[in-house]
């Protein structure tokens, strides 16, 4: 132990979360003024959840609390899942979603910077995989809404199941979901989307929440907590994937702009996918792992059973990290220079 | 006059420090009553004493004197006696004493006669042989002894770099030397550009220090080309300054030579400048002395002169203070003894205090943000080797290219986690060495035993024959009962001899022998008692990892 160098940066781990749950700040404003106040419901449950599990699981591990619980990595992790869940959902479904992510996903894989994969997308994948019904019951755009929900209402309908209002009156399937039905049934893309769900460009509401996410990824940028690579491949993926596939077949398969502003792509691009623990590293595995990750949305929205395929996406290419690591290593200082240069920064 | 920059990979911006130490002039210590030479103060093999406790020694006088290739003598830094020639403290991360010369001031400071040497009419082996024993080595911290790198031998050297950048925070050193000393730096360079045969020289001085590069501009040849390089850590590290100037890559594993590039530290020009102009071997260098003192400021200490003197000589250190750095906070490493002397590794002390220095955060587990190899200089990974350092998988870690790391600490620093990622690498890298010292020497076991089996076999074989020979010559002498009675007396010398050693075997068996760790003077048995305790540290916190 030498000790040197003896003068740190002034950074640390718990100021990076922040940041990340600083950047959400302006889509979730969006989404209260659109929808609402239940996802502050949904935000505080999630992260109150969050803490609990960490706290426990740091206890039954005998590892100092301290340094862990203020590392902010929990809360990341609970705004995460509960940005991706719908709102107004029962309690027990976050805390569900969060055990599954804190528990197993992250404690279980040894905590902090150990997990192989996303924490918040396994407790979503679990959620979906279980609780479909309860994951397609999104709370519509407030001016489609026939009640607006409060506070204390969504703290009624959270904790009581159905509170005093009818789910039907403040509910209504979402654009992926509204998609890939109708278009099973052969309705012609341009009557889709004259529906009162769309909105300009993507899902009435959530697209100007996708645009706060975008914004909110572009402070981060330029804050540099993260690279350009992983978000720009992936929306890459996203949108020359889905031109493929709207090129190939225009009835059964959505723009490209659709997809890059419904569902949890903007979201996963700069804030899931860019994940540093689970990520790749290297800037050429950053690229093939988000344009990957891109590809697999669009197929799994296209041809699967589920109606978004961010969660899905993000996790396959997270069990492919290791690999795509191992064989992106850049050049070293000083070692002769291989043929290919592509996509070196 | 084209400055063509050539951007290395990553860096980082440490806060600066500079303007504490950079505004006066370098003063010159005076005179001390005592100074400590230590034999090893150069990469290779320490110089072997060649003066005897009690002689009398006069200024530049060598005291130790190089031993095999690589290695440079130790001269006397003033006229005195030479007193002890012992263990002393030496400013080491490991805080061990190694052998050095005691030297008593007589306050006369008489010197030997120094010759100076008109090198524009030497050829430069002549010129090599001249400096050899001038006790040259380079003075930017890795004390590589100087008249081998003056030798390019086989390789043909093109250019010359002389780095200037200081990139390491604190330190002012180079700094004040080319802004005080510039025409006598510039001969130096002058010096080196003859020997090694090459025409191109570029100086690289990062644009912190406005007042050294205008004063080098003024001091240079107009065929030099002296370069501003943006200040940015470690721009001064020579594969990287290399790369910045002339855009080539030190090849791994091997030095600048063999891309025909030599590197050289300014003060290590200086020094040459006096060795030939003035004929004076390397008995002083510049040393910055800053942070929680008086006065902070660059001292012309000569070498051998305790830290503590040096430190007195700036007004001392400021309540509050919590240790000493030797060298930058980058790269350097805690004092452990304040009577070890300035060496010609030493370019800076550093005096803690703990506003300046606060105690590092708990390190918390990596998250792979990829900060280091965002800031890694060598384009290397930090963040795979130390997960494998960590597990001490040294293989794994090695083919991460461990070996390309150069120790800057731009990781450690922008580490968000605050993992000494720098230690688990010299960690890692001593384990692998010496993992592969013990297999080199179970290798010459193997060799050692396989060749003592077929000694063995060979000599019984022959023994055989012999025998079968004798057999058979005694035969044909016809069978007389010879070889007894002549062989007699000399068998019985032979068995008192025998029996005289194994009487003393067993006397020497019955008194105990002492163990080399008992009966020590009590300064030993405090270094020991200290090392134990240090050592006892670093395994709690290794063990709390």
């Amino acid at each position: 132990m030498i000790g040197s160098p003896y003068t740190l940066a002034s950074n640390s781990t718990a100021t990076i979360m922040f940041k990340v749950l600083l950047a959400l700040l302006p889509g979730i404003a969006a989404h209260v003024w659109l929808f609402g106040p239940g996802i502050v419901v949904s935000l505080i449950l999630c992260s109150a959840f969050a803490i609990g599990f960490e706290t426990l699981l740091l206890l039954a591990r005998r590892l100092p609390l301290q340094p862990f619980l203020s590392d902010n990595s929990a809360l990341v992790s609970a705004w995460l899942l509960a940005l991706s869940l719908p709102t107004l959902a029962p309690w027990w479904l976050y805390a569900i979603g969060i055990g599954i992510a804190i528990v197993i996903a992250k404690q279980l894989y040894g905590g902090l910077g150990q997990n192989l994969f996303n924490p918040a997308m396994v407790g979503y994948a679990a959620l979906i995989v279980s609780f479909p019904v309860y994951m397609t019951q999104w709370p519509a755009p407030i001016v489609l809404a026939d009640h607006a929900i409060g506070l204390w209402d969504a703290f009624d309908i959270v904790f009581s199941g159905q509170g005093s209002i009818s789910a039907d009156a403040y509910t209504s399937a979402t654009l992926l979901d509204t998609w890939k039905t109708q278009v099973r049934l052969n309705t012609a893309p341009e009557v889709l989307l004259a529906q009162p769900i769309f909105g300009w460009i993507g899902a009435r509401g959530h697209e100007i929440v996708a645009l706060m996410y975008l914004a909110g990824g572009l402070l981060l940028f330029w804050g540099k907590r993260i690279t350009w690579h992983i978000p720009l491949a992936f929306l890459a993926g996203v949108a020359l994937t889905a031109g493929v596939l709207q090129l190939i077949d225009p009835t059964q398969h959505a723009s490209p702009l659709l997809h890059l502003f419904s569902g949890g792509v903007m979201l996963g691009a700069f804030f899931i996918a860019t994940d540093p623990v689970t990520a790749a590293t290297t800037p050429r595995g950053k690229l093939i792992y988000a344009a990957m990750a891109g590809f697999l949305t669009v197929i799994i929205r296209g041809f699967g059973s589920f109606p978004d395929g961010v969660a899905f996406a993000i996790l396959l290419m997270n069990m492919c990290v290791p690999f795509i690591d191992d064989y992106t290593q850049p050049r070293v200082f000083g070692h002769p220079r291989k043929r290919s240069k592509a996509g070196q920064p | 006059m084209k400055t063509q920059l050539f951007t290395f990979h990553g860096g980082v911006h440490p806060e600066q420090h500079k303007a504490e130490s950079n505004a006066a002039p370098i003063s010159v210590m005076p005179l001390l009553p005592r100074y400590v030479v230590p034999m090893r103060q150069h990469i290779g093999t320490p110089a072997r004493p060649v003066v005897s406790v009690g002689d009398r020694v006069l200024r530049g006088q060598i005291v130790g004197a190089a031993e095999g290739y690589v290695s440079t003598a130790a001269h006397a830094p003033t006229s005195g006696r030479v007193v002890a020639i012992e263990a002393c403290a030496v400013p080491h991360p490991s805080g061990l004493f190694d052998l050095a010369v005691v030297i008593e001031a007589d306050g006369e400071d008489l010197s030997i006669d120094m010759q100076p040497l008109d090198w524009r009419a030497l050829d430069p082996s002549a010129l090599r042989n001249r400096i050899r024993d001038m006790g040259l080595a380079g003075l930017g911290g890795a004390v590589f002894p100087s008249y081998i790198k003056l030798n390019p031998g086989a390789q043909k050297i093109h250019t010359l770099i002389v780095n200037g950048a200081e990139c390491e925070p604190w330190i002012t050193c180079d700094d004040r030397l080319m802004r005080e000393r510039a025409a006598e730096l510039a001969r130096g360079i002058e010096i080196m550009r003859h020997a090694l045969g090459c025409t191109t020289v570029l100086l690289g001085i990062e644009d912190n220090k406005p007042e050294a590069l205008a004063a080098m501009r003024g001091a240079a040849p107009p065929d030099w080309r002296v370069m501003s390089v943006p200040t940015l850590y470690p721009s001064g590290g020579g594969k990287q300054l290399t790369y910045l100037l002339t855009g080539v890559e030190t090849p791994t594993g091997g030095r600048s030579t063999d891309v025909g590039i030599q590197v050289f530290n300014v003060g290590t020009a200086y020094s040459l400048y006096r060795a030939v102009e003035l004929g004076e071997p390397l008995i002083s260098r510049v040393v910055t002395l800053t942070g929680h003192v008086a006065q902070p400021g660059n001292f012309e200490a000569r070498i051998g002169t305790p830290l503590a003197d040096l430190i007195a000589a700036a007004g001392g250190a400021l309540p509050g203070a919590s240790g000493e750095i030797v060298g930058g906070p980058m790269m350097g490493f805690d004092l452990m003894d304040l009577a070890a002397p300035v060496t010609k590794a030493v370019n800076c002390l550093i005096v803690k205090s703990p506003s300046l220095f606060p105690p590092k955060p708990v390190e918390l587990p990596c998250i792979r943000c990829g900060a280091c190899a965002r800031a890694c200089p060598a384009d290397l990974q930090p963040f795979e080797m130390y997960w494998y350092s960590h597990a001490k998988n040294f293989g794994h870690a090695q083919s991460y290219h461990l070996f390309d790391c150069i120790e800057c600490g731009c990781c450690a620093y922008v580490c968000p986690s605050h993992i000494p990622l720098v230690d688990y690498f010299r960690f890692a890298k001593s384990e692998i060495w010496e993992r592969e010292r013990e297999k080199a020497s179970a290798d010459q076991a193997r060799v050692r035993h396989e060749f003592k089996a077929f000694r063995l076999e060979r000599e019984k074989r022959e023994k055989a024959e012999k025998f079968a020979k004798a057999a058979e010559k005694s035969k044909v002498a016809g069978g007389a009962d010879a070889g007894a009675a002549p062989a007699d007396p000399d068998a019985e010398k032979k068995k008192a001899i025998l029996q005289a050693a194994l009487e003393r075997a067993a006397q020497a068996k019955q008194t105990v022998t002492p163990k080399n760790t008992d009966n020590l003077p009590p300064r030993v048995q405090q270094e020991i008692d200290a090392i134990e305790t240090r050592r006892a540290g670093v395994e709690n916190t290794e063990s709390q990892k």
